[in-house]
């Protein structure tokens, strides 16, 4: 019996012996079956049991199950340990230079005049107004006869406009929208009508015979030159920030009256006057007035009881400002390494 | 319009810093461009006073002067001129200071120097050096030292303005003394304001915005009639092109310079002095907006003016020395035998104002303003006489400027006038009558600016007199002023635009409408799928459309009647001209990818009043990793996005844009939308894009009928699926679009059905394909077997079989 305790004994050593022994390389499992499988010695020690003295048989059965215990408690320890470091010697192994480049799925990009027209869509529409769209070959009624423009305006000329025939051209104003509409629909009206425009103009940094505007009508009952201001002084804020300021000077369109251009200072110098400004502290923007009443009374809208605003602006002017863009003709050449900046 | 500062403080005294007379009269409506120093080159140009003069030791013909400039020691200059003398005042360039080149006008600084070893610390100026004209100093040597002694010092002013004396002391600015200080302002006008492109309309303008008193030139000219024949008949024929025609004769006429103030006027406007004569008429346009002609009477014919339309071949030789050859509609002044001038644009050289003439007939007329604008650009010379017509003048203007004129003749006592004048006149007063509304004013406005407040300014306008009460009578160059609307913009651009507040209307409408969220949608896939947006020119060549393999249907356009050049002549008709431009771009600007999309407009005529405009998508990429199956893929990935389905992709081998065998229709039942493929090689060669290209071109309307579904929820699977792989092998010809129509048609419990592979080659019998395809089976209530599964695969091989499509066996 005491040969069989020492030898437990020893079996339960030589077993820590080799647990201690295991390298991270080698796998727990397999000395795990040698130690502790059916075939191990201590096991085998266990058959030997029915030999022994009855008496000693608990004692005996108690020192084989404490050895076997200590030896699992030994590898599930060495074996969390041998993980807890192979998973750090992997996690070692698979550091990555973090400053090489990410990699990246080819993305597209918006024309800069899209990122534009929608940032104006996207204010005029959270104030209220509709986006309509309409015919760029149009019939000259609804661009210049109805908007007051008599038969001999010098815009009229063909040098300034292009012809399909007498009564057709390419439309050089988006205000033939706002007729149409104002031809379908009764006051209130609230729209903006942006899109693409032609005028004779040959090709150059700062000119293109098709370029974009984007024009607001409101029509509706005591609509005033006050509304119009402080419409286009929340739309000019909520497009360029609070810091800019808005001047009203007096100009003159035939479909306007009074009628107004609006200057902001300047972006750059803030109105101190730089190079971008010309010195004058001022950039002109867009052109705006009180509609006059023989327009609303061309469309059938009685002048007596409604009254409105309209102004108009180019989105070419608005994104070669905001991108600094001293080209007009990158717009429309649509290269990759110019489509890509922005 | 140039307004020259010095001209207009003969009427109004505004002396305020330029850069607050510029923003005033911006913001009162009359908008300055810029403003330019006359004098801005010249600098440190003082009177010095010539106190020794020697000989140079060391040249013949040089001089050695000591100048007194004010300072302690005098300036010691070394000279060439042989005109000083001591006790000369002369202009003393100080070192640093800027001049003209004597000899070609550049703009030159002065430096201390040394002339044959002794020292020089100026120049003294002659007036070549100051840039002017001899006219203007003609007391100046023209080969020497201007002289400052010979100087007028009464000033130089018009005899009706009061002149300013002018004191010799050395030191001070002789810029200033010899009255070459002069600012020009530019002015943009507004085409309802041709009463603005004159020194006095501007000056009442300044005058309403300053509120200074105006003091108007006094043009009290009286004809004495002597009972002299005039010798002159005028007959209008064209009265409706020519609603007034004046003239008057003056007869012993002295040619000559005009006088410096004249001159100098003229000149600081942008016009050059001719001679007294001519000088008058244009000083008269500039003053009061008027434009005036003068003829010598001798060369008109007959003694006889016309004011006709050109007759058909007639031609004239512009003063200008241009020979223009004359159309009907254009409104001429003839004499008994031809044309002598195009009404209000330009005269002829035949009858103009030379050193000889000895009577000269002065036309103060009105012409129409479309007639003379049309006449001016027909033969491409927009004057400042037509500038001014064809804005529409009053005819009352003709008689004012006229007498003007003939005043001047008086003051400038260039010749005698003839007591008669002719007066043809066809017009009824421009002037028009209405009554002020100080409410609907208000109301316009959205203002509160008191009935007083707003009759005030309207008096400074000159719209109002005390006794005229509430009742405006505008002048006759006001016409434009006709309505409450009209009187509310004169009102606010006195009052101050900047003063009206701002108020916000309320307003109903706004939110996006489907169309945009659909156009969103697939704006959005096109930049996920790595598109950039392209805005290409809506016109093109009509040769593009033979370029870019176009069909014959498509190649009907809308025509430009006066396009800029025949390469943007037609509305295009369809997207592919215009994309295979922009992949030539990029390819030959060596982008060796790229992915691009247009939503463009195309227009279709159809026979009605306006043509059909349509939005198309065309999607154009090239690049190593495309190909005509990533191109299907994005088309498909779009309609996938924008929830469409039941696109089929048919098999097009006529389009010449595409290739033949890589194109296909994209319909939707018996309905094309679009077209996909790779770019046929000879278009590709003809746009020189050497590599392989892909377009795709959608109707955009159509698709935008078919979305608008919400797709509804399905529940997750319960039940497990099983997989089963089909490899086949079929003829060629067969589409893989009829394979897997077999097999969803004849199989059953099909979740899914994934393409995999197609195979053609070692294996595979000549003439076949293998098509590979994985097969998701479920049901969706209970757990598939295994043998139910096998059925549906056994039901769909059947079915293949029939159709000559075998499972493929493994070797």
């Amino acid at each position: 019996m005491k040969e069989n305790l020492e030898k437990i004994e020893l079996l339960l050593n030589e077993g820590l012996e080799q647990i201690k022994a295991l390298s991270a390389t080698d796998k727990p499992d397999e000395l795990k079956v040698r130690l502790l499988g059916k075939k191990s010695a201590l096991m085998a020690m266990l058959k030997q049991t029915g030999t022994l003295d009855v008496a000693d048989r608990p004692v005996f059965g108690a020192k084989v199950n404490e050895a076997r215990q200590a030896l699992e408690t030994a590898l599930q320890a060495k074996s969390a340990e041998i993980k807890a470091s192979g998973l750090e010697r992997a996690l070692k192994e698979e550091a990555v230079d973090v400053t090489l480049p990410g990699t990246r799925r080819r993305h597209g990009k918006v024309h800069p005049m899209s990122i534009v027209l929608s940032d104006l869509k996207e204010i005029f529409r959270s104030m209220g107004y509709t986006v309509v769209d309409g015919p760029e070959i149009e019939k000259t009624k609804y661009v210049f006869d109805m908007l007051n423009t008599d038969e001999a305006h010098p815009a009229r000329d063909e040098g300034d406009t292009f012809y399909i025939d007498d009564q057709t051209i390419l439309r050089t104003q988006t205000s033939s929208v706002q007729i149409r509409t104002m031809l379908k629909q009764k006051p209130p009206i609230a729209i903006i009508s942006p899109g693409a425009v032609y005028r004779v103009d040959e090709v150059d940094a700062t000119h293109s015979p098709v370029f974009h505007q984007c024009e607001a009508l409101v029509v509706g009952e005591n609509i005033t030159f006050g509304d119009l201001k402080g419409t286009l002084e929340t739309f000019i804020k909520r497009l360029y920030g609070d810091n800019v300021k808005l001047r009203f000077r007096p100009h003159h369109f035939p479909y306007t009256e009074p009628s107004a251009e609006v200057d902001l200072s300047c972006f750059k110098c803030g109105g101190m006057g730089c190079s971008f400004c010309k010195g004058e502290g001022w950039i002109e923007m867009l052109g705006c007035g009180v509609v006059h009443p023989t327009v609303l009374s061309n469309c059938g809208i009685d002048p007596e009881i409604y009254s409105g605003f309209a102004f108009g602006m180019g989105l070419e002017r608005i994104t070669m400002m905001r991108y600094e863009i001293d080209d007009m003709r990158l717009l429309y050449e649509n290269d990759a390494r110019f489509l890509s900046q922005f | 319009m140039n307004l020259s500062m010095k001209w207009l403080s003969d009427y109004i005294k505004a002396d305020m810093p330029i850069k607050e007379f510029a923003d005033g009269m911006t913001m009162s409506g009359s908008k300055v461009e810029k403003w330019t120093e006359l004098s801005a080159p010249l600098s440190n140009i003082v009177i010095g006073m010539v106190s020794a003069l020697e000989k140079h030791p060391d040249a013949e013909k040089l001089w050695v002067a000591q100048a007194d400039v004010g300072g302690d020691v005098p300036v010691q200059i070394v000279t060439a001129a042989q005109n000083l003398f001591v006790g000369a005042y002369v202009p003393v360039v100080l070192d640093g200071g800027v001049v003209f080149n004597y000899h070609d006008g550049t703009i030159t600084k002065i430096k201390k120097g040394k002339f044959r070893g002794v020292k020089s610390d100026g120049m003294m100026c002659g007036y070549q050096e100051l840039g002017v004209p001899h006219e203007y100093l003609p007391y100046a040597a023209t080969d020497g030292i201007l002289i400052l002694n010979d100087a007028p010092l009464s000033g130089n002013s018009p005899p009706s303005q009061e002149g300013k004396p002018a004191v010799l002391s050395v030191g001070s600015d002789a810029i200033e003394f010899l009255g070459l200080k002069d600012t020009v302002v530019e002015f943009e006008i507004t085409n309802n304001r041709p009463d603005c492109l004159s020194v006095l309309g501007l000056a009442k303008e300044v005058s309403a915005t300053f509120e200074l008193p105006l003091k108007l030139p006094v043009c009290d000219y009286k004809f004495e009639d002597n009972g002299e024949s005039l010798a002159l008949s005028v007959e209008v024929l064209n009265k409706e092109l020519c609603p007034r025609y004046m003239a008057a004769v003056v007869k012993n006429v002295k040619i000559a310079p005009s006088p410096r103030w004249l001159q100098e006027r003229l000149r600081a406007s942008g016009v050059r002095p001719i001679n007294n004569y001519v000088d008058i008429t244009n000083f008269v346009m500039l003053e009061y907006g008027h434009p005036m002609h003068a003829f010598d009477k001798k060369y008109l014919s007959g003694d006889k003016i016309i004011v006709r339309n050109a007759a058909h071949g007639e031609k004239i030789t512009l003063l200008d020395g241009s020979e223009q050859l004359l159309s009907e509609e254009m409104l001429v002044i003839a004499d008994a035998q031809q044309p002598v001038a195009i009404a209000g644009v330009m005269g002829g050289e035949f009858s103009s104002i030379m050193d000889d003439t000895k009577e000269v007939v002065f036309e103060s007329a009105c012409f129409n303003g479309v007639s003379t604008r049309k006449s001016a650009k027909k033969i491409g010379r927009r004057t400042e006489s037509s500038a001014r017509f064809e804005k529409g003048l009053p005819p009352e203007g003709a008689s004012a400027a006229l007498y003007r004129a003939l005043q001047l003749v008086k003051e400038l006592d260039c010749g005698d006038v003839l007591g008669n004048i002719i007066d043809i006149a066809h017009f009824k007063s421009s002037a028009k009558t209405l009554v002020h509304d100080a409410a609907k004013v208000n109301q316009i406005l959205g203002t509160d600016i008191p009935k007083t407040e707003q009759l005030k300014i309207l008096k400074k306008l000159g719209f109002l007199s005390e006794e005229q009460g509430s009742v405006i009578k505008t002048s006759v160059e006001r016409s434009d002023v006709e309505r409450q609307c009209d009187l509310a913009e004169e009102i606010a651009r006195i009052y101050g635009y900047n003063k009206i507040k701002s108020t916000v209307p309320k307003l109903e409408g706004g939110g996006i409408e489907r169309r945009e969220t659909f156009k969103r949608a697939v704006e959005q896939t096109m930049i996920g799928e790595g598109c950039f947006e392209c805005m290409s020119v809506t016109f093109i060549s009509p040769k593009s459309y033979e370029k870019a393999g176009v069909c014959a249907t498509l190649r009907d356009s809308v025509v430009i009647r006066n396009p800029l050049g025949e390469t943007m002549s037609v509305m295009r008709t369809c997207m592919s001209p215009s994309m295979l431009e922009i992949l030539s771009r990029n390819f030959n600007n060596r982008v060796t990818q790229g992915r691009f999309y247009e939503i463009g407009r195309v227009y279709v005529p159809t026979g009605d009043e306006l043509p059909d405009e349509r939005q198309v998508l065309c999607i154009g990429m090239y690049g190593e990793d495309e190909g005509f199956f990533t191109l299907k893929g994005l088309v498909e990935t779009l309609m996938e996005n924008i929830g469409v389905r039941g696109i089929e992709y048919i098999g097009e081998h006529e389009a010449k844009t595409y290739h033949p065998g890589r194109c296909a229709k994209i319909q939707v039942g018996k309905t094309q939308i679009g077209i996909l493929g790779e770019c046929h090689p000879k278009v590709c060669e003809s746009f020189k894009i050497n590599a392989r290209a892909y377009m795709a071109e959608i109707e955009l309307e159509p698709l935008y009928e078919l979305t608008g579904t919400v797709p509804k929820f399905k529940a997750l699977p319960k039940h497990p699926a099983l997989i089963r792989d089909l490899s086949l092998v079929c003829d060629d010809e067969i589409p893989a679009a009829k394979v897997e129509e077999i097999i969803r048609k004849n199989g059953k419990f099909i979740e899914q059905l994934d393409f995999f592979d197609v195979y053609k080659g070692a294996q595979i019998p000549s003439g076949k394909k293998s098509l590979s395809y994985k097969l998701v089976l479920r049901k969706p209530d209970t757990t598939l077997t295994d043998e139910q599964a096998d059925k549906s695969v056994a039901l769909i091989l059947k079915a293949l079989a029939q159709n000559n499509i075998e499972l493929r066996k493994e070797n």
